[in-house]
This record gives C-alpha cells, sequence and structure tokens, in this order.
C-alpha cells in the first residue's frame, strides 16, 4: 500500500514535469476571482479531477515538513504564464499573483492511498487565500469545508503503530492561525531554506517559474537525516517548520514570548532555555521551564509535543497523533545541552 | 466543452456574488440542533461580513472543536447564559486550545456561555476594540487543576472592555487581560478560580466595582520578564468586593500563579503606577493586599522586578491575615499573635499605605535574597507624597454603546 502511495507522488511529480505549460484545464479566473468554489474541480488543476494527475505545475517537498498525523503530502504549485517567482534575499519565495500552491493529504493505508484532503494557498489580488477541499467518498472531486470537519480514520505510522483518530480537516480560520504573519496569510514551508524543487524540474521550467532559480539552495539540514547535520541543527529545523510559524514575533503565539525560528539565537531564553510558562496553563505539566538544559523529562516543551490533550498539545492545531521521531529528535538535543548551573 | 460552460457559468455565479459589494448588515442564524451544528457555526462566522450579526440560538451547543471569527465588527449573541440561554459546552472538545478564538477588531461578543473547554475559554488576540458583555466562561464541576488556564483572555490587544461577565473554575486567571493598552474589567464576578481577575504587562487599565470572591487570589496585577510587552504601568483597582479568597491553589505548577498564597485579596507584582482604592476586603486569610518584587532569577536587562509607585487608600479591611499561607507564614502570624496585618509588603521597591491598618514588611529590598531571610516587622508607609492620581480610562464611544 505504501509502494502504491509512493508511486502515486512519483507520478504526481512526473505530470508536473510533463505539463510545463498549464493546460487550458486550469481555471485562472476562477483563480484570480474572489470566488471560494464549493468544488475543487472548478479550478481545473488536476487532469479528469484525478488527484494523480494535475494539469498543470510543478512538485516540490520540503527538508522539513509541518507533521500533520504522519499524512503523506503531495505539493505543487501552479504559477500563471508569463510571470515568475522572485527569490527574495532574505529567502522568502515571493509568488506572483495567480499563484496557486496545491497540497493533498493522505495515507498510503486509507482510500487505497486517495488523498483525503487537497488545501489551496492561493494568492490572490488582495493577498493570500487558505481554502480547504475534503474529497468525496466516490473520489471524483472534492467539496470545500470552510468550517473544517473531523474525518475519522485508522492508519499505521512508520513504526508500525495503527492510529485511529478523528483527523482534523482545519477550517479556513485555523488555516490561517498557522499561516499568519503580523495578520496576513503566508506560506510556511516554501522558503528556500526549506524547498527543494523536483529535482526532475527541467531547467526550461525552472526558468520559467523562478527568476533566479541557481538561488534554490536549501540550508536547513534534513530533520531525519543524521548525515545532513548535528543533532542540534534538526532539531532547530524542526522547530522552525512545526512551531515557529507561530513561535515568531509576529505570529500567532507572538504574545508567549518563545520563538523558534531557524534564526532565532538558540541559546537564549526566548528559545526556551529556561523560560518559565507564560500562559501554558496545564501545558506546564507541573514544570518549571520550557527548555530545562539536559533535562528533557522537566522541559515543557516535550510534554506538549507529546501530548494529544487540547489544554496541552502543541501545536494547538493540525495534530491528533504524538510524531514520536519528532519528539525523540528533540529530547535527544535537549538531553545533549549541558545542564544550568543551579 | 460542455464541461468547460457549466463551469464557466457555475463561475459566474460566484463573481455576480461578490460583485454586488458589500451588502447590508444581516442576520445570521445558527441553531443548536443543525446536524453538523460545530460545521455549520464555524461556516457563519467565517462567512460573516463586517457588520453582520452571528445569532447563536438557544440551547445546548455540544462542540468537539474550537471556534473562532477573523472577521471584523462582527456581533456574537446568544439568547443567554443561564437556562434557556445559549450554552456551548465543550466537554467533548478534541482540538484547539480554546472555545472560542477571536483575532479581527472591533467584535462584540453577548449572552452566551462557554462551558469546560480543554484550555482556555474564550481568548482574542490581537483583537483590537473588542467587548465581552453578558458572558459566562464556566467549569462547572468547580475548582480543579484540569480546568482550562484562562476563563477570558484578551492579549495584545488595544482597548478591551470587559463587562458583566462571570467566570469559574479557570486553573489559572478567570478574568485574563495580557500585553494590552487601555483596558476596562467592571461588572464582573470571577469566583472559584486560582486568579479571579489578573493584568499582566498591561498598561492603562481600570479594574472596578467587581466581585473577586472565593478564589486562591482576587485580583492581581502583574509583570513578567521575556515578553514581548512589559513595563506594565498606570492600573487602578477600586470600587471591588474581594472577600474570601480561600480556594487552595490549584494551579499546575510551573505557572506564574502557581505561587500565589491562598487567601490573597489584591496582589501587585513588580508593576508602577498602580492605585488600590474604595475596595471592600474582607476574609483573606493570607492578606487583603499584598506588594512584591518578582523574585525568580531571569535573564532579561530591559526587565524591571520592583513595584514602584503603588498607592493604596480608601478601603475598607474585614478579617485578614489569620492564615498567611505563604513559606514562613505560620511562624510570622504566631510572632505577631495570630493574624498579620492585612497589607504585605515584601520590601522591595515604593508603596504608599494611606488605609489605617496595620502593614507588615519582610524586609527584602533586594529581589535576589531569598524569602527565607525575611526579617519581618510592621512598618508605616504613609509617609511621603502620592503620585498624581490617575485619569479614568476612557474607550471609544462606539464600545460603551455596545453595551448600553
Amino acid at each position: 500500500m505504501r509502494r502504491a502511495f509512493a508511486a502515486l507522488a512519483a507520478a504526481l511529480l512526473c505530470a508536473g514535469v510533463a505539463v510545463a505549460v498549464p493546460l487550458a484545464g486550469v481555471s485562472q479566473e476562477v483563480i484570480d476571482s474572489d470566488a471560494m468554489p464549493p468544488k475543487l474541480s472548478a479550478f481545473g488543476l488536476f487532469r479528469g479531477n484525478d488527484p494523480k494527475m494535475p494539469s498543470t505545475g510543478v512538485g516540490y517537498t520540503l527538508r522539513a515538513p509541518l507533521f500533520s498525523d504522519y499524512t503523506d503530502k503531495y505539493r505543487f504549485i501552479s504559477i500563471p504564464m508569463g510571470k515568475n517567482a522572485k527569490i527574495l534575499a532574505d529567502g522568502v519565495i515571493d509568488f506572483p499573483v495567480g499563484t496557486v500552491l496545491v497540497k493533498s493529504f493522505g495515507w498510503s493505508d486509507v482510500n487505497d492511498g486517495r488523498p483525503v484532503e487537497t488545501r489551496l494557498l492561493i494568492r490572490r489580488a488582495g493577498g493570500w487565500t487558505a481554502l480547504p477541499y475534503i474529497w468525496d467518498a466516490d473520489g471524483k472531486d472534492a467539496t470545500l469545508a470552510l468550517g473544517g470537519r473531523r474525518v475519522p480514520v485508522s492508519f499505521k505510522s512508520p513504526d508500525g503503530e495503527t492510529h485511529s483518530i478523528r483527523y482534523a480537516v482545519p477550517n479556513k480560520n485555523q488555516c490561517k492561525e498557522c499561516h499568519s504573519l503580523n495578520g496576513e496569510i503566508v506560506p510556511i514551508g516554501p522558503k528556500v531554506r526549506n524547498f527543494i524543487l523536483d529535482p526532475a524540474a527541467s531547467s526550461q521550467l525552472r526558468g520559467l517559474y523562478f527568476d533566479n532559480p541557481a538561488a534554490l539552495k536549501p540550508t536547513m539540514p534534513q530533520w531525519d537525516d543524521p548525515k545532513s547535520g548535528s543533532v542540534a541543527d534538526r532539531a532547530r529545523a524542526y522547530l522552525d517548520v512545526n512551531c515557529a510559524h507561530c513561535h515568531n514575533p509576529g505570529g500567532s503565539a507572538s504574545n508567549s514570548g518563545l520563538f523558534l525560528r531557524w534564526t532565532d539565537d538558540p541559546t537564549g531564553v526566548n528559545f526556551g532555555l529556561g523560560k518559565r510558562p507564560t500562559a501554558a496553563g496545564r501545558g506546564s505539566g507541573g514544570m518549571d521551564f520550557a527548555i530545562a538544559p539536559g533535562d528533557p523529562d522537566h522541559s515543557f516543551l516535550i510534554y506538549r509535543l507529546e501530548s494529544t490533550d487540547p489544554g496541552i498539545a502543541m501545536p494547538e492545531v493540525g495534530r491528533s497523533t504524538v510524531h514520536k521521531e519528532g519528539a525523540a529528535l528533540l529530547r535527544q538535543w535537549i538531553a545533549e545541552m549541558p545542564k544550568a548551573s543551579h | 466543452m460542455r464541461f468547460q460552460g457549466l463551469r464557466h457559468a457555475a463561475m459566474l455565479g460566484f463573481v455576480a456574488a461578490f460583485a454586488a459589494g458589500p451588502a447590508a448588515a444581516k442576520t445570521i442564524s445558527v441553531s443548536a440542533t443543525t446536524p453538523d451544528a460545530n460545521e455549520k457555526l464555524q461556516e457563519a462566522l467565517i462567512l460573516a461580513e463586517p457588520g453582520d450579526v452571528v445569532e447563536l440560538g438557544a440551547g445546548v451547543w455540544k462542540l468537539t472543536d474550537g471556534l473562532s471569527l477573523d472577521v471584523a465588527n462582527v456581533t456574537l449573541r446568544g439568547a443567554g447564559t443561564g437556562e434557556g440561554g445559549s450554552i456551548l459546552d465543550f466537554a467533548g472538545q478534541q482540538g484547539a486550545g480554546e472555545g472560542l478564538l477571536v483575532t479581527s477588531d472591533d467584535v462584540f461578543l453577548t449572552e452566551f456561555a462557554v462551558l469546560n473547554t480543554k484550555g482556555d475559554g474564550i481568548k482574542s488576540k490581537g483583537a483590537d476594540r473588542i467587548v465581552y458583555h453578558k458572558l459566562r466562561v464556566e467549569w462547572t464541576a468547580g475548582p480543579r487543576a484540569t480546568n482550562g488556564a484562562y476563563g477570558i483572555y484578551p492579549v495584545e490587544s488595544s482597548d478591551v472592555l470587559i463587562d458583566s461577565v462571570y467566570v469559574r473554575g479557570a486553573s489559572d486567571a478567570g478574568i485574563y487581560v495580557g500585553q494590552s493598552k487601555n483596558i476596562v474589567v467592571r461588572e464582573s464576578i470571577a469566583t472559584e478560580n486560582v486568579a479571579g481577575i489578573e493584568i499582566e504587562n498591561s498598561y492603562d487599565a481600570d479594574v472596578h466595582d467587581n466581585v473577586a470572591n472565593r478564589n486562591t487570589g482576587g485580583i492581581l496585577v502583574f509583570d513578567l520578564p521575556s515578553l514581548p510587552m512589559q513595563g506594565g504601568h498606570n492600573v487602578r483597582v477600586f470600587s471591588n468586593v474581594v472577600s474570601d479568597n480561600s480556594v487552595p491553589n490549584f494551579a499546575p505548577k510551573g505557572n506564574i500563579v502557581a505561587s500565589v498564597p491562598t487567601g490573597t485579596g489584591v496582589l501587585i507584582m513588580a508593576n508602577r503606577n498602580v492605585e488600590i482604592f474604595d475596595n471592600v476586603f474582607d476574609q483573606n486569610g493570607t492578606a487583603n493586599v499584598m506588594i512584591v518584587g518578582y523574585r525568580y532569577e531571569h535573564k532579561d536587562p530591559k526587565y524591571q522586578p520592583l513595584p514602584r509607585a503603588i498607592v493604596v487608600r480608601g478601603n475598607q479591611h474585614g478579617k485578614a491575615g489569620y492564615a498567611p499561607a505563604f513559606p514562613g507564614g505560620a511562624e510570622i502570624a504566631a510572632a505577631f499573635g495570630g493574624t498579620i496585618p492585612p497589607v504585605l509588603w515584601d520590601g522591595a521597591g515604593d508603596a504608599i499605605i494611606l488605609d489605617k491598618v496595620g502593614v507588615l514588611s519582610l524586609n527584602l529590598p533586594d529581589v535576589a535574597t531569598p524569602q527565607s531571610q525575611a526579617k519581618p516587622s510592621p512598618a508605616d508607609l504613609s509617609k511621603g507624597t502620592p503620585p498624581a492620581a490617575l485619569p479614568t480610562i476612557k474607550l471609544p464611544e462606539a464600545m460603551e454603546a455596545k453595551v448600553r
């Protein structure tokens, strides 16, 4: 089953390469309008509404993806003809109006590997808009779920454990809670430091889509590949993607004073070291510090990552299972820190 | 071709709907008994446009996921907070850190109840000019460590009005205003919370005509380090009834309020220019008024840990100090003949106490000195010239109009 899903991913990536020029099916008018079509097919992003077959765009992956209940994610970008994305000096990728970031979520052992949901992040004239679609039972189209929904699923995580959860498709506002910077919606993953364009993408396509494709060189390590960086660097990459979209001075958790971006000082109190709880409530787990150096069992950052109780768990949305492998990496990182001298 | 044409027609429908421009304000009613009420209500909150009223039907709403509102100038109105009202019941909550999250400006929340959320009750962040009015946020089993942290929780906002709310059971603060400016909390009841009402890292607040009783601590004014907004100042706490704050502290350890001694009336930690006046205090076993520095280790060079320019005047003091619940409190009380004076100061910073009651100083002017080295003695803080009285907080007229 897992292999079948991998094949789907490969098909998706190949399809992206194959269609450098958008096909007639893409409805740029819908993309550019203010519409929130009730059906995903209105965008014409897939050939025959088959989630395996993008009708346009180029695929991408991330060095460190946001954990979403062990879903496999299939991502592609559609940029309208005649426009391209600018790579800014700070590593932000500035996508033009008319861009759609398409992300499908599924498990290889759920629905025969078909995605459960597809989220669109659309760059419109007024800014980014997030629209969540849930695939219909017959798999032929997906339906807008502005209010979000819980979908019962049962799947196996990589360690072989079976999870039966009520998977939360986020509502439109929850999309923004994570994708928010100073009150505006922004993409999270596609930054140069984290972004991997489909390696099969032709140089012609790269040139069409990006003003300076040579600058697309990810600098963050791959969080789960020890060869790609130290434990500390991989932990920071993990925190950057899984936490820093809220935990930054312009994000949804700005008031916490806990800032976990790749660019933040990883030795400071604002990175959690020796930081007392601010508004953690039960999230403190009776502990004094977010990170107690050398002592993961007394670091409530770990306690919150390892909980699924909504009054405790972090991140607050998008997770109904514990990411054991991610938590293990952060545990190791904290355990290897020199203990504080008190 | 036919398919394309249909799609085009469907799209035009959307365009037409939006091309009509902002419609006149409308009322969107959602019924508690709608199938998928959670999703339908959330959809209504998303599709609302500025000026709209989203009306919560009467009845008990069984909700599994937190709600959120991100549209400016929307009213969320229910049918009341008691029996027959609009009761949002989160006992079965599976996700989100709060029951309702507001992230837009000029929102008016009124006449509904939020019960038994797993995390916070109602949170608003970066939501300027928000009005909380006639709401009930409650953990119905009473004080429990497993209750959510904050009942009503505005943060990072300018112009906040909390009027006529009832909050019970919060394992941190019932009404908590953090990192905000220009705040009024009035005519509300906070009971059986760890902290009844807390103003933290905030500027310009009036807390008046509230009842804070049967909490661990009644009303707290705190300033904490390493946060984006700090230097709390200009807070007036007046004309409140602060009584019988006797609930054993049930906050999860680690949180700052877990250190609040049971039996605290009003507690000022750090901050400058705080006025405590015309309140009625009674039955606060540790102290009616406590003024302390922030005595934890911190690494924030910008942080000011001392309370400064604190004024206490014109308050009525009933029984206090008969069960001081801080380390060493019982011994001090014994030395003072069984009770300690109703005003307790750790000796850090400066305060002017004009009430005609005793003041106990722990004589610990340096916040780095451990509390175990306290040398308690009576103190006279009635001398000196109080700073100029703080002005009354004025909120934008449109906010006051909403609650009239």
